[in-house]
């Protein structure tokens, strides 16, 4: 397929259908998060790359053949491998007999949180977490070094002139998703803080949160939206989410306890859990909202500002 | 039976049709959309793992004796939301390349570069 509009979209589809294929293996928290990261934020990204980086793909003579060749020899060589594999929904497979029992078995006591999905992302493996978190605001930050652009106030006048006539249109769009958007930051804090219980996190509810402020960006234009949103301001929430979910276990240590021990918040052992869980979920969803407003207001102001050396070229 | 394999022929294939498009494809957004479905494979060979029969979401309720594994289920989650921030990164370099070099195609950049030196 040639044209990348159709590509994008396509994408956009299949991970729409991995996210309900998610819900039919159980793997219900993995099914929001997709159907939120998949379906919503990564079309519209790839969406604004496209605009900047053309639409059609040239007819470049390439080999498929030897490309395919190779992908059929993998292929097979990896379908050769599945053959010691355990079967798919057997009880005795390897993965299950390990550490998964004593998750199901004793998170309860232990975490006191019915989502065990949520106690061994937040508790058991809280570092790993960590870490992932700690990616995320490395990823913000790369596109943050790669994209932003030092505005001039005339092309500002310019753009404000065109988002304006371009915005006046889509009158029913924008009163409908002006009554939406709402809705749309509070169910966001639901997932927040419902995590423990349901399907949720700070993972989901952070991108639930960033795709409304996306929303009111593309329908109000950048200029209206930067007037909500400072942009400074959201590059020092980015950072305080991660210094929030760290400093969590820096006071477990002070208390003499392990790296992210939570027991060492609270006299009890069980609510000190309980308020980890929360303040560091709280930590992940605020880095991921950032990081997702960062991602997406240098790419559009990257497409409305780009230098003007390019624009020889094309 | 050899048939209780099929999940994992499901994620060959995909992951398959992921890898084709990055080595087959010059254009630099398709090898990123490439490179998306090989991760979307990744992700479904985890989740797929972690499903027992007749198990349920594992959300402790009572009454419920069976639950599929967490485990997987926490590390594909996280990976999910590293997997755009990475994304977004290479849609980033993309568009740096095009404006350095007005093209994403593997060709003209590589076409460019040799008429520099």
């Amino acid at each position: 397929m040639k044209d990348l509009l159709a590509v994008v979209m396509l994408l956009g589809i299949y991970s729409l259908l991995s996210a309900s294929f998610f819900v039919a293996m159980d793997a219900v928290d993995v099914a929001f998060t997709e159907a939120a990261v998949g379906a919503g934020i990564s079309t519209l990204l790839m969406l604004v790359a496209i605009t900047m980086t053309g639409r059609k793909e040239h007819h470049a003579r390439h080999k498929p053949l030897l490309a395919l060749a190779v992908v059929i020899v993998t292929g097979s060589l990896l379908i050769y491998g599945t053959l010691d594999m355990p079967y798919f929904g057997s009880a005795e497979a390897p993965i299950h007999q390990h550490v998964a029992p004593r998750y199901i078995n004793d998170s309860m006591q232990e975490i006191g949180v019915p989502n065990i999905v949520t106690s061994v992302l937040a508790s058991y493996r809280a570092f790993d977490t960590f870490g992932e978190v700690v990616v995320i605001f490395t990823a913000g930050m790369g596109v943050l070094a790669l994209l932003s652009v030092v505005r001039h106030p005339e092309d500002t006048a310019k753009i404000d002139s065109i988002n304006h006539s371009m915005h006046e249109q889509h009158l029913i769009l924008r009163i409908v998703s002006k009554i939406m958007i709402p809705f749309i930051l509070l169910f966001a804090f639901y997932v927040q803080f419902h995590g423990d219980f349901g399907p949720g996190g700070g993972f989901q509810a952070g991108v639930i949160f960033a795709s409304a402020i996306l929303l009111y960006a593309m329908l109000f234009g950048m200029s209206t939206a930067r007037r909500v949103i400072n942009q400074s301001l959201i590059q020092i929430l980015a950072a305080t989410g991660v210094l929030l979910y760290g400093s969590i276990g820096i006071v477990s240590l002070l208390n003499g306890k392990e790296f992210f021990d939570y027991s060492a918040l609270s006299a009890d052992p069980v609510a000190g859990q309980h308020l980890g869980i929360l303040l560091i979920e709280l930590g992940v969803g605020i880095t991921v909202a950032s990081v997702m407003v960062i991602i997406f207001f240098n790419f559009a102001d990257r497409r409305d500002f780009s230098p003007k050396k390019e624009n020889k070229d094309l | 039976m050899i048939i209780g394999l099929y999940n994992y022929w499901v994620v060959v294939v995909l992951m398959m049709i992921g890898f084709y498009i990055v080595i087959a494809h010059g254009n630099l957004i398709k090898k990123i959309v490439g490179l998306s479905i090989f991760q979307t494979s990744v992700f479904i060979f985890y989740i797929s793992m972690a499903k027992v029969d007749g198990g349920t979401a594992p959300i402790l309720a009572d009454g419920i004796e069976q639950y599929s594994n967490p485990l997987p289920h926490v590390l594909i989650l996280t990976a999910i939301v590293v997997g755009i921030a990475t994304t977004a990164l290479g849609l980033a370099l993309a568009v740096r390349i095009k404006e350095a070099y007005g093209s994403v195609e593997e060709e003209d950049i590589q076409n460019k570069d040799n008429q520099d030196c």
